[in-house]
């Protein structure tokens, strides 16, 4: 599958399926500061993403002068 | 996985309330704790005037999309920080969210009509960028919520925020920050009341708002924020987080209910006598605020790329 990822932008090409706490663990990504997003819609962590999905991993942690 | 309410397809897991969701139910739950935050803590009234600081980014348009569907009437104040690419996309953001959905959207310029920008201001201070920019930010949000006749004043700040502000004073036994931590401040002094309606929900739960509504916002984060200590404490929470679900909430929001009440006394207004600054009239306590200090300083100071800013900051961090 394709996975797009920010901060900074990339992408990768990652072998499927694979579940989504799965494919975020291989990226050693916290579940809890990211979404994961395909076609403009969430995907829970236990959805199955396809060998031929194209996803976004989107982070959501924000910071500055609080 | 089923969503709690319904038990069709969920599309989010939210582990700190064991629950999954589908889209409609996961947005019945942020009302719901938007809806108690503002009741819990004397927010909001119905014919109050808000004003909502924006930034473009996910927590502020969250918020005011929340006030606007619950019913609220609220304009937006975006300020133009300058710091390059990132503020000129940020600022176009907050514009098509207002545009879009008819609402008004205040804008102030630090460079236009302050004489400095964000990156500029850093060089010239010497200090962290986060410091100029907050002390900015805070100083034109209340002038403008005073000026305006707002009667409140809303910020985005959300769960995580308010968990990594707490972990950071704790650390520290900041008793005059800690004390004054607080989801509401009331107006007085010559300032306005302040309220945080997300405290309830996390980064990650805005975040997803925002997608399901169809928001669109800035993901990229502040070139100069990054690294700094407020996201390194984040980050330190999310692993406790990930481990033990329910931490960040019960961590603030018993801070809230538990610990400030015992710690009134250390408030800072509590025993600080504030005079109008000479220049702007803002509250001080000396003859001129920290913001005319700062005018002052960043104005005369030669414009700062700040691709030179990010360069430097990483070290000084």
């Amino acid at each position: 599958m394709r996975v797009l990822l920010r901060n900074p932008r990339r992408e990768l090409d990652i072998a499927g399926p694979r579940r989504v706490h799965a494919l975020l663990a291989d990226l050693e990504l916290n579940r809890e500061s990211h979404l994961v997003i395909r076609n403009g819609t969430l995907v829970p962590s236990d959805e199955e993403l396809a060998a031929d999905d194209v996803v976004e991993i989107r982070p959501v942690i924000s910071g500055g002068a609080v | 996985m089923k969503c709690r309410v319904c038990r069709e397809p969920a599309v989010i897991d939210v582990p700190r309330h064991n629950a999954n969701f589908c889209a409609p139910h996961f947005l019945d739950m942020c009302r719901r704790q938007v809806r108690k935050a503002i009741d819990d803590f004397d927010m909001l009234e119905a014919d109050d005037r808000i004003l909502i600081a924006v930034s473009g980014g996910k927590d502020s348009l969250a918020i005011w999309d929340m006030l606007i569907d619950l019913g609220y009437q609220a304009d937006g104040l975006y300020i133009g920080l300058g710091i390059g690419s990132y503020s000129d996309v940020s600022g176009e953001y907050a514009r098509a969210f207002a545009t879009e959905r008819g609402l008004h959207l205040i804008e102030v310029s630090l460079r236009d009509d302050y004489g400095y920008d964000v990156p500029t201001a850093t060089a010239a201070t010497r200090r962290v960028p986060c410091s100029a920019c907050g002390m900015s930010k805070r100083h034109l949000f209340d002038k403008a919520a005073i000026d305006g006749d707002y009667t409140v004043l809303v910020t985005g700040h959300n769960l995580d925020d308010e968990a990594a502000v707490l972990y950071g004073n704790t650390l520290r036994w900041e008793l005059e920050y800690l004390a004054r931590q607080l989801p509401t401040l009331p107006a007085g002094n010559g300032f306005p009341k302040k309220v945080k309606p997300l405290v309830r929900l996390s980064e990650r739960e805005t975040a997803a708002w925002c997608i399901i509504r169809g928001i669109d916002y800035l993901v990229d984060e502040c070139p100069i924020a990054a690294g700094n200590r407020h996201l390194g404490f984040k980050a330190a929470l999310n692993t406790i987080e990930a481990e033990s679900p329910g931490t960040k909430t019960a961590f603030y929001l018993n801070f809230v209910e538990k610990v400030a009440p015992l710690l009134a006394a250390h408030a800072f207004a509590n025993d600080v006598t504030l005079h109008p600054c000479t220049r702007c009239g803002a509250p001080t306590t000396g003859e001129i605020c920290a913001f005319c200090h700062l005018v002052e300083t960043a104005s005369a100071h030669e414009p700062v790329p700040v691709e030179l800013i990010t360069g430097k900051g990483a070290r000084r961090r």
